[in-house]
């Protein structure tokens, strides 16, 4: 993998944001990188520890290059700067479970995980389980079948969750499932819809 | 008709978006150059402030400004509205605190909005904010109700609630009750606390504002219930400018359960920032943010009396509560409850005399407001719990003394002592249903079995019946495309509920059109031309009357364009399976003909053209879902650790039009009544006033390995209020579910002599009902 190399980027914040976003190879709406840049700098002399770095990111199978404070999370990179906002942020401390995503194919709240830690390491977020041609995941489909989603918002980490859970436990019992989804928050409280899904993807798998 | 019609389990059209995070909720929309907004919370419960400095502030790294309510006054911003005012029974006067959305010289809870900070990154808008120097003089605060009522407690506002008492409203017949009172057999009273609940959507509230200045306009995307709401008060109330300067966005919308129907302190700042600073201003929520000033829900206290004869027949029913409404009023947040919930008190038993008091009482927390159910979950919860122990008093079984009093088939429309008209039920069927289904006549067995497992069991029941879906109508505007693609656009406004397969669905039925033709605008002012919003269950039963309403009225016009067509007279044709026909004969002319003569001079005839239309549908009056919940819970004597064993629930919601979605409704409701029986509770100190519970870790949630697995079925009894038969789905599940869990706790608790408990009957309660009911009984 590329190693971090420190771009010389101007220190001017302004300059510096115009600059990550010509490098932000996604598609998506503008983004919103300036979010968790310049943090405690007056622009002019960065503070220590503030300063990014451009490193090389493995997510849904691709190399992405992108740069990353020390302190940044991964949900904060792949929401704010890869444009991958399919990651949800419902408390952004590790207590709800809208952020999971999986790192070398184990459940993570992404939130809680700094980037810089997971170099080398495969991410897959929600926009990654698709097959090549299109197709839904099998979770993904059976959470369609049993009405899974209201909001949504839960969605993409309850997802996560389950294709983690099938990955290590592909015929888990209703209460071990039951057990290994407890860590993601509904508040539409789709629980049970959530869990008859897990159940028809791991008997359809 | 098909695959795809009305009272089919249809799969929902907007899941795929969801399932592969192509959703576009607030926060995943950003606009160039945005800045961002940063509030600085109010740390005291209640102080006064001498003064603000923000000169630190302001020149801090990447700051565009920093600005007070004194900003906001001198650019003669608004004041955030309130739209309730319960008439006080002695005839005073009301008088409504100012609610700024920056603090005004004092503060009133913690978390308040006191200064927001603009900057280039949300990190600078944060460094900066800690450099504002408020100088704050603490007051006494006093955060709960039966503190506030004490003679001698802080006051939270001045001449405006005398007392901490904003309103003190009545209904029903205080005479007749009291004489029913005189000659009963038996009065069986009850002390009830509905805990406070923070309604913790998981998308927290945030607001995208951008002001263009060519055109004078403000655009605020903002996950809401409602946007044309939004946009009437922030243009009447907020800026004072005329209605098309402002367009309000919603979005998706991450989960709302009442709370996002209202007006907040900080995407008013945006707005205004968003002109101020001539750029868009991006502001969220951080989670805590959320807890400190999202409307929360629920909070009172009740205190409830029934009046019996010898044979257990209701005579009376007499209730007087104390609402909490938290330091300022939220818009609807005086009539939560009174006027919204208090009618519903009798449930579904013939009452004849009923008397209600209800003390609106003002504290040192953030503003109350509509949570899911909004005042029916508190007068079911008290009903439910009342006839629970009247049947343990009177020792009448629970299904008997319930049957005895059940309004019956035949007394619909039935009038209760409380005002309300009933529209229809056949509650003692259902109830009979549920016993079965649940094996109610096993359930001694059971409990004997689990007894021999050191498990307490318990069975608890509810019947419960809610108002909804009533008041205002709906006025959609549908259209046909060149290409034969339906456009439904509607100013209700989904959240979760999937507004866009059901309307799909009946535009489907009607049209004889795949659901895949058919597209539901909702949530942007521009588009959508009025709304009255999603609430109170009233999206599927009047909107969904309302679409067919008005696709009803663009039949009519197509005959028109038929009958030119087939050169015939428009009364004689008939709209069917997707064509237009002469009635009696085989001649017609497919829909996508008429679409395309719609678009054509030459052959559409004197008619408008195209092929749309707009209608209005008002229902003829609220409906009443109803239903029961009865649910089987083990109790563990040793650690006051609860396991659902079973739960069952029978429904009368009217006609199902998306069974597979209404049964999610009714899950998300129960587990979210369950959650305020069990486990939520927004807790303030009351000697600080801080609130306990600002996170998940403190604020308990259901989550997927406390909840049960439901046993579900319904009977259809449609209401003859809307054409649909809709009864509405969104809040009935909730208000059934918290008086059944808790019954079925006391049930469980009543082996060891337990007769009481509050919510929320956490583990550490049950456990410690246990040990002092154990020490009373060796004593």
């Amino acid at each position: 993998m590329t190693t971090t190399d420190d771009m010389a980027i101007g220190r001017d914040p302004v300059t510096r944001r115009r600059f990550i976003k010509s490098v932000i190879a996604s598609g998506a709406a503008t983004s919103a990188a300036a979010y968790y840049l310049a943090g405690c700098s007056d622009g002019s002399a960065p503070a220590s520890g503030s300063v990014e770095r451009l490193i090389t990111l493995k997510v849904n199978g691709q190399d992405r290059r992108v740069d990353i404070l020390p302190n940044e999370t991964l949900a904060m990179t792949l929401r704010y700067k890869l444009g991958l906002t399919g990651t949800k942020l419902g408390c952004d401390r590790g207590e709800c479970g809208a952020c999971t995503v999986l790192i070398n194919d184990v459940g993570h709240n992404s939130c809680s995980t700094l980037t810089h830690s997971v170099r080398g390491r495969a991410v897959t977020t929600v926009e990654g389980l698709e097959g090549p041609n299109g197709e839904l995941h099998v979770v993904q489909q059976a959470m369609i079948d049993e009405l899974g989603p209201q909001c949504g918002f839960c969605t993409p980490g309850q997802v996560m969750s389950a294709v983690g859970l099938l990955k290590a436990n592909p015929k888990p019992t209703r209460e071990e499932a039951r057990h290994a989804m407890a860590g993601n928050l509904c508040r539409c409280g789709a629980y049970d819809h959530y869990l008859n899904a897990v159940m028809r993807a791991a008997k359809s798998a | 008709m098909g695959n795809f019609g009305i009272g089919q389990a249809v799969r929902r059209v907007e899941d795929k978006r969801f399932l592969t995070g192509a959703g576009q909720y607030t926060d995943d929309i950003n606009k160039p150059g945005q800045l961002y907004l940063h509030i600085l919370h109010s740390p005291h419960a209640h102080a006064d402030i001498s003064s603000i400095d923000t000169t630190a502030a302001k020149a801090a790294p990447g700051v565009v400004g920093v600005l007070t309510q004194a900003d906001l006054d001198a650019l003669g911003i608004g004041d955030i509205l309130n739209l309730a005012a319960p008439p006080h029974k002695d005839g005073r006067a009301l008088e409504v605190p100012a609610r700024p959305a920056l603090a005004r010289g004092r503060v009133r809870y913690v978390g308040e909005p006191v200064a927001a900070v603009v900057a280039d990154t949300l990190a600078n808008a944060k460094d900066a904010a800690d450099l504002i120097e408020v100088d704050y003089k603490e007051l006494p605060a006093v955060v709960d109700i039966a503190d506030a009522a004490k003679p001698g407690a802080p006051l939270v506002h001045g001449t405006e609630a005398p007392g901490n008492v904003w309103t003190h409203w009545q209904l029903g017949d205080e005479a007749a009750t009291k004489a029913a009172f005189e000659k009963a057999h038996k009065v069986v009273k009850i002390d009830l606390i509905n805990n406070r609940i923070a309604p913790t959507a998981m998308e927290p509230r945030g607001a995208l504002a951008e002001y263009d200045v060519a055109t004078e306009r403000y655009t605020l995307i903002q996950g809401s219930q409602g946007s044309h709401k939004l946009r009437d008060w922030f243009a009447k109330n907020i800026l004072k400018v005329p209605l098309d300067k402002v367009r309000v966005i919603s979005p998706d919308v991450g989960g709302a359960f009442g709370m996002k129907n209202f007006l907040f302190n900080e995407p008013i700042v945006a707005v205004v920032a968003s002109k101020l600073y001539g750029k868009p201003i991006k502001w969220m929520a951080d989670r805590a943010g959320s807890f400190l000033n999202d409307a929360h829900g629920r909070d009172q206290i009740n205190h409830a009396e029934l009046a019996l004869d010898k044979d257990g027949m209701f005579l009376g029913l007499r209730v007087s509560s104390f609402g909490n409404v938290g330091a300022y009023l939220s818009q609807f947040g005086a009539a939560i409850p009174t006027m919204a919930g208090c009618a519903m008190l009798v449930g579904a038993y013939r009452t004849p005399a009923a008397y209600v008091d209800v003390r609106v009482m003002m504290t040192n927390t953030a503003p109350v407001d509509a949570y899911r159910g909004a005042g029916r979950p508190e007068a079911a919860y008290v009903m439910e719990r009342l006839v629970d122990k009247a049947s343990r008093e009177l020792g009448i079984p629970a299904a008997e003394l319930r049957r005895k009093n059940f309004i019956r088939p035949e007394d619909f429309p039935y009038k209760t002592a409380l005002g309300h008209k009933y529209d229809s039920g056949r509650y003692a069927e259902l109830m009979d249903a549920a016993y079965k289904r649940a094996d109610v006549a096993g359930f001694e067995t059971r409990r004997a079995a689990a007894k021999k497992n050191g498990k307490l069991r318990g069975l608890g029941i509810s019947y419960y019946v809610e108002a909804c879906a009533g008041g205002q109508g709906e006025q959609p505007h549908l259209k046909f495309d060149a290409d034969g693609k339906l456009t439904i656009i509607i100013g209700t406004q989904d959240n979760g509920q999937g507004h866009r397969t059901v309307y799909a669905q009946i535009a489907a039925d009607a049209f004889g059109i795949p659901i895949e033709n058919i597209v539901v605008k909702q949530g942007d002012t521009d588009e959508v031309p009025t709304g009255v919003g999603t609430g109170g269950s009233r999206s599927i039963p009047v909107g969904g009357s309302a679409v067919r309403a008005t696709l009803l009225k663009m039949i009519e016009h197509g005959k028109d364009i038929a009958s030119n067509l087939l050169e015939a007279s428009a009364q004689d044709i008939e709209f069917d399976a997707g064509a237009f026909k002469i009635a009696g004969t085989d001649r017609k002319v497919s829909l996508k003909d008429v679409i395309g003569a719609s678009f054509d001079d030459a052959k559409r005839g004197d008619v408008k053209p195209g092929l749309y239309a707009a209608e209005t549908y008002a229902p003829a009056g609220a409906t009443f879902p109803n239903g029961c919940h009865i649910c089987e819970v083990d109790v563990d004597a040793e650690t006051g650790e609860l396991e659902f064993v079973n739960y069952t629930i029978q429904d009368d919601l009217g006609y199902a039009m998306n069974p597979l979605l209404m049964e999610g409704q009714i899950f998300g409701g129960a587990v979210q009544g369950l959650g305020q029986c069990l486990f939520e509770h927004a807790v303030y100190d009351k000697e600080t006033g801080q609130l306990m519970t600002g996170s998940f870790m403190d604020y308990t949630m259901p989550r997927a390995g406390n909840t049960p697995r439901f046993n579900y079925a319904y009977t259809e009894v449609p209401t003859p209020n809307n054409t649909l038969g809709i009864k509405g789905a969104g809040e009935a599940g909730t208000i059934g579910a918290t008086p059944a869990v808790a019954n079925a706790v006391i049930d469980a608790l009543s082996a060891v002599g337990v007769t009481h408990i509050d919510m929320p009957m956490t583990g550490l309660k049950i456990w410690q009902a246990i040990q002092s009911a154990q020490s009373k009984s060796a004593a």
